[in-house]
Formats: structure tokens, sequence, C-alpha cells
């Protein structure tokens, strides 16, 4: 039995690796072959990358919706990480009753399913355009306005914000520094791992975020990369190795970001339930 | 005791901006949405119609298949992805095992792609002349090709399959470090008690776990009840509306056919009615013990 065990364990963690694996595989070998090629099953890698990859730029926008894509989850990951960790400094370093009850109704926010408040969010972006335009419907601004202030960041940091040592705040109150200073100066360089993690996340966040940007950003200018690539997906004569090279393309920033940094990666997963 | 009311006040100031932006970006629209579950009408000419949209609920096929597919998404994928993730994470959490990294690292890896660019790829894999099929045909476990995504049960299968693909790994490592913080001292004193390896899963990693598995099947939960992306890059709703989630429909009622805000916000309140009901359930099943 015992002898049994072992052989099995990597059976099932074989099989577990290939199947996890293999749609990557086969997504990096499809950029290099024509589309005739990779209907046909060839699992081995060819010489049309250049070809895939010019005829993917020339055919597609590819350039603004990748310019796109990283403006909305630069700023977007800018202002998540801003707001959510003065949220949760705030909360766990000024504590009040009546704050600690605040706390808990903005928890409540993260049970509220998207698909419930995304036609008042497409109303209230209505509106915001009679007046300010640049905010409004079909802006890159509308698409991550919505998404930068959640409770899981503010948690996230609240969470954190425990282990940031208080003598160092009492040192920046004696050195006479305001307490927004102290945030600044102090908390924020010293919690450099914890903002990391966050970035992380919030990053992957945004530039994966599908449904928003599909309700509210319309003209083609516009448009951001799970956009484009549900566009390309749904045509009826698919060329699978420009497609190919699209998704590869999209899944490069959140793959390279997750091998090299592994352990921000999953410390930021982790920071919803660690206690 | 001024020194603290003004340190209160900073207080405030560093939480505020949140205050008012998830008041204005999560409760407010939830606020709208019911008082919009009361009207109807056309675009933006809406007027209040009392339980119009709710009795509408009750006749519209379509709801009722797309509540029907979603929580079949949610009863089949949301098991099967929880143990398959428990088994996964109790193989590996073995400090003995060779390639332990790279067996975890490979399990986590879908959960680091796009949920738009893991759909296409698995409408291609499964397409009529796609790989699946040159597979099973190979191994001549079938004679002609399986049309997964013009086939209503098989579009399903391949729906859940995907679902499971991208969020076991995921859930895994939840698992995983819940696991190392287990003292393998509990282990051993239940092996000398002659404990087996199937009877110390369940009398001692399940109930410890309990608190995480709650946490994910929560999380994975809401999540399937919200499936978006998926069911629109892979198969559009299709065949029919036999694939059609709640959101696909919500978007459909919305942004597809004439707007119909008022009916659309109804509907997306089952899914608020959902979460919360099934949220009570699980907290009550994992509370029981406790």
């Amino acid at each position: 039995m015992k002898k049994l065990k072992r052989p099995l364990t990597y059976l099932f963690l074989s099989i577990a690796t290939i199947i996890s694996i293999y749609p990557f595989f086969w997504m990096v070998v499809s950029m290099t072959n024509r589309s005739v090629d990779v209907t046909r099953g060839r699992q081995l890698p060819g010489l049309h990358l250049m070809e895939n990859l010019t005829n993917l730029f020339n055919q597609v926008d590819m350039v603004t919706a990748l310019t796109n894509s990283f403006i909305i989850a630069i700023l977007s990951t800018f202002f998540t990480l801003l707001i959510a960790s003065l949220a949760g400094y705030g909360f766990q370093m000024y504590r009040s009753r009546g704050k600690d009850l605040v706390f808990n109704i903005l928890l409540l926010s993260m049970m509220i399913p998207f698909a419930s408040i995304m036609v008042p969010l497409y109303r209230l972006f209505g509106r915001i355009s009679q007046t300010a335009p640049f905010l409004g419907i079909d802006t890159l601004a509308a698409a991550f306005l919505p998404t930068i202030t959640t409770a899981f960041f503010i948690f996230f940091f609240r969470q954190n914000t425990r282990m940031f040592p208080k003598d160092l705040i009492e040192a920046g109150r004696i050195d006479g520094l305001s307490e927004i200073g102290i945030f600044f100066r102090i908390f924020v360089p010293t919690m450099k791992t914890t903002y990391a993690a966050a970035a992380i996340i919030a990053f992957m966040n945004s530039w994966n975020n599908f449904l928003w940007p599909l309700v509210v950003l319309q003209s083609p200018s516009n448009q951001t990369i799970p956009l484009l690539i549900s566009n390309l997906g749904s045509s009826y004569a698919p060329d699978y190795g420009m497609i190919m090279s699209a998704i590869t393309i999209a899944t490069l920033p959140t793959a390279l970001v997750f091998f090299f940094m592994q352990k921000h990666f999953v410390a930021g997963m982790m920071g919803s339930v660690k206690g | 005791m001024k020194q603290l009311t003004k340190k209160d006040n900073i207080g405030w100031l560093f939480v505020g901006f949140s205050i008012f932006a998830i008041g204005l970006f999560y409760f407010y629209p939830m606020i709208d949405a019911l008082l919009l579950s009361f009207q109807s009408g056309m675009g933006s000419n809406l007027s209040y119609t009392g339980l119009t949209n709710w009795s509408r609920l009750l006749n519209d096929p379509t709801f009722i298949t797309a509540l029907t597919n979603t929580v079949t998404y949610l009863l089949i994928q949301v098991p099967i992805m929880i143990i398959l993730a428990l088994f996964f994470s109790v193989l590996l959490n073995d400090s003995t095992l060779k390639f332990r990294g790279f067996f975890r690292t490979a399990i986590f890896l879908p959960a680091v792609t796009s949920l738009v660019a893991y759909s296409v790829i698995f409408k291609y894999m499964f397409s009529g002349d796609g790989i699946v099929n040159q597979l099973l045909l190979n191994l001549s476990i079938i004679n002609e090709p399986i049309f997964f995504l013009s086939d209503p049960f098989w579009a399903k299968v391949v729906i859940v399959l995907a679902i499971t693909w991208r969020w076991t790994g995921y859930n895994m490592i939840f698992y995983l470090s819940a696991l190392q913080n287990i003292d393998q001292s509990v282990y051993e004193a239940a092996r000398i008690d002659g404990a087996s390896s199937v009877q110390q899963f369940f009398k001692i990693t399940i109930p410890l776990l309990r608190p995480i598995i709650l946490f994910t099947t929560i999380t994975s939960t809401i999540g399937t009840l919200q499936i978006f992306d998926e069911v629109v890059n892979i198969t559009g709703g299709g065949p029919g509306n036999s694939t059609l989630s709640i959101s696909a429909y919500i978007f459909d009622l919305s942004f597809k056919y004439t707007p119909n805000f008022g009916y659309a916000a109804t509907v997306s309140y089952v899914i608020v009615i959902l979460v919360i009901i099934l949220s009570l359930i699980q907290f009550k099943v994992a509370g029981e013990k406790e």
C-alpha cells in the first residue's frame, strides 16, 4: 500500500501539470504556425512567428489597445494603492467606535455582485458625461474610476498595518511631522512589500477586466486588450496564428510579474484571509 | 481629550474619500437598481410600474434558462473544484516530494491568465477540428468529432471544465498555505494512535481547514454566480440560450437588445438575493460544528 502511494501521487500531479500547462504550450506553439497548420493539429514550433505578428499589428489596432490597457492599468493601480492604503491606515491607526461601524459597512460592498450594479453605474456615468465629458461614458477615466476604491484592498492594507510598529509613528510625531507626513514619509517607505503585493493584484485585475470596459468603452480608439481579443475570438474565419499571438502578448505582462515576483503575488492573493 | 478628538478628525480625513467612493460606486447603484426594478420603459424614458418587472421574471423563459444554467454551473463546478484543490494541496503538502515547487507553480499557472484570453483558447481547443477532438479521435475513444460548442450538453461541460481549469490552482494555494500552518505533531499523535491517512484527512485536515474552505467556497460561489467572460467568449450563450448565464442576460437586456434598464435591474437583484441566501447557508453549514 505504502509503496503504491508514491507513484500514484506523482501520476496524479503529472496529469494535473500536463492539463494545466498544455493550453499555454499550445498558445505559444500556435503563435509560430500558420492557421492551416494549427487546425491540422500541429504541435511543433513553426517558422511563421514574424508573419503572425506582422498580420496582427497590421490588421488590428494592437498598439492602441496595448497603450489603453497600460494607461488604465497603471493609473488604476496607482490610485487603488493610494486610496486603499490611506483608508486602511486611517481605519487601523485612528480607531473610534464610529469608524469600526463604517468599516464593517464598507466591507459589505465586497458581497455586491458587479453584474447587479452595472446598469446603474452606466446610468451614473451617463449623467457624469453631461457635466464632465472627460470622465463620462467612452473615456479611459470611466473605465477605471469605479474600480479604484475596493473594500478588498482597504481590508488588505488594514490587516497589514497591524504589523507596522507604532513606535515609528510616535517618533515621527516627536520629530514634528504632521499626521499625513508620517503616512507618506514613514509608513509608505516601510511597507514596500505590502504595496508590491497589492500592486500586482491591482494591476492584474485591471489588465484583465472585461465586463465594465465592454459596457463603458465604445469607440475603437478606446479599446483595451481583453475587448480586442474578445472581438478577434468571435470572428467567423479566425486566423489562429494571429489570434494566438495576440493572446500570448496579452498574457505576457501578468505571467512575467508572476514568475519574477511569485512571493509578492501569493502574498497579495492571501492578503484577504490572513488573520 | 482634546488631542484625541483632533486625531480622530484626522482619521476621518484618511478614510473620507473611500467612504465617498464606495458609497457612490457600490451602495448608491444598489439603491438605484432597486428603484429601477419597479420602473419600465425604453432607455432613459422610465416610469414607475409597480411589480410588473418582478412578475415578468416568473414568466420569462429566457430568465428561467439563464437562472437554471447559472445554478447548474455553480452546483457542479464549485464542489468539483474545491475537492480537486483540496486533493492536490494535500498531495503537495509533503516536504519529501520531489519537484514539489514545479508541480505547485504549474497547477497554479492558469490563475495568471486573463478570463477572456483563456476562454478564447478553450473555445478553439474544443472546436469541431480542435485539439480535443483530434486527441479523442487518435485514441479511438470516438469515431467522429463531437461538436462540443454546438451541443447544449457539451457546451455546458466545456464551460465547467474551463472554470475548473482556471481556478483550481488558485484555490489550492489557499489550502496549501493553511496546511503549512497545521502543527505536524497533531498528525504524529494521530499516527501513533493508529489513524489511517484517510482518517487523518477527514478527522484532522478538513476540520482545521474549515474556515478557509468556507472562505474559498463563498468567493467561488459569488464568482460563479456572476459568470460572464467565459460564457460570452466560449459559447456566446449558445447554442440557443443553453449556456446563457444571468450576467450575460443582464448585459443583453441592457446593451444588446432595446435597452430595458428596469427589467435588467430586476434580473440583477436575483443575483444579489442568491448571493445573500447562499452565503448565509454556507456560514450556517460551516458554523454548525463550532
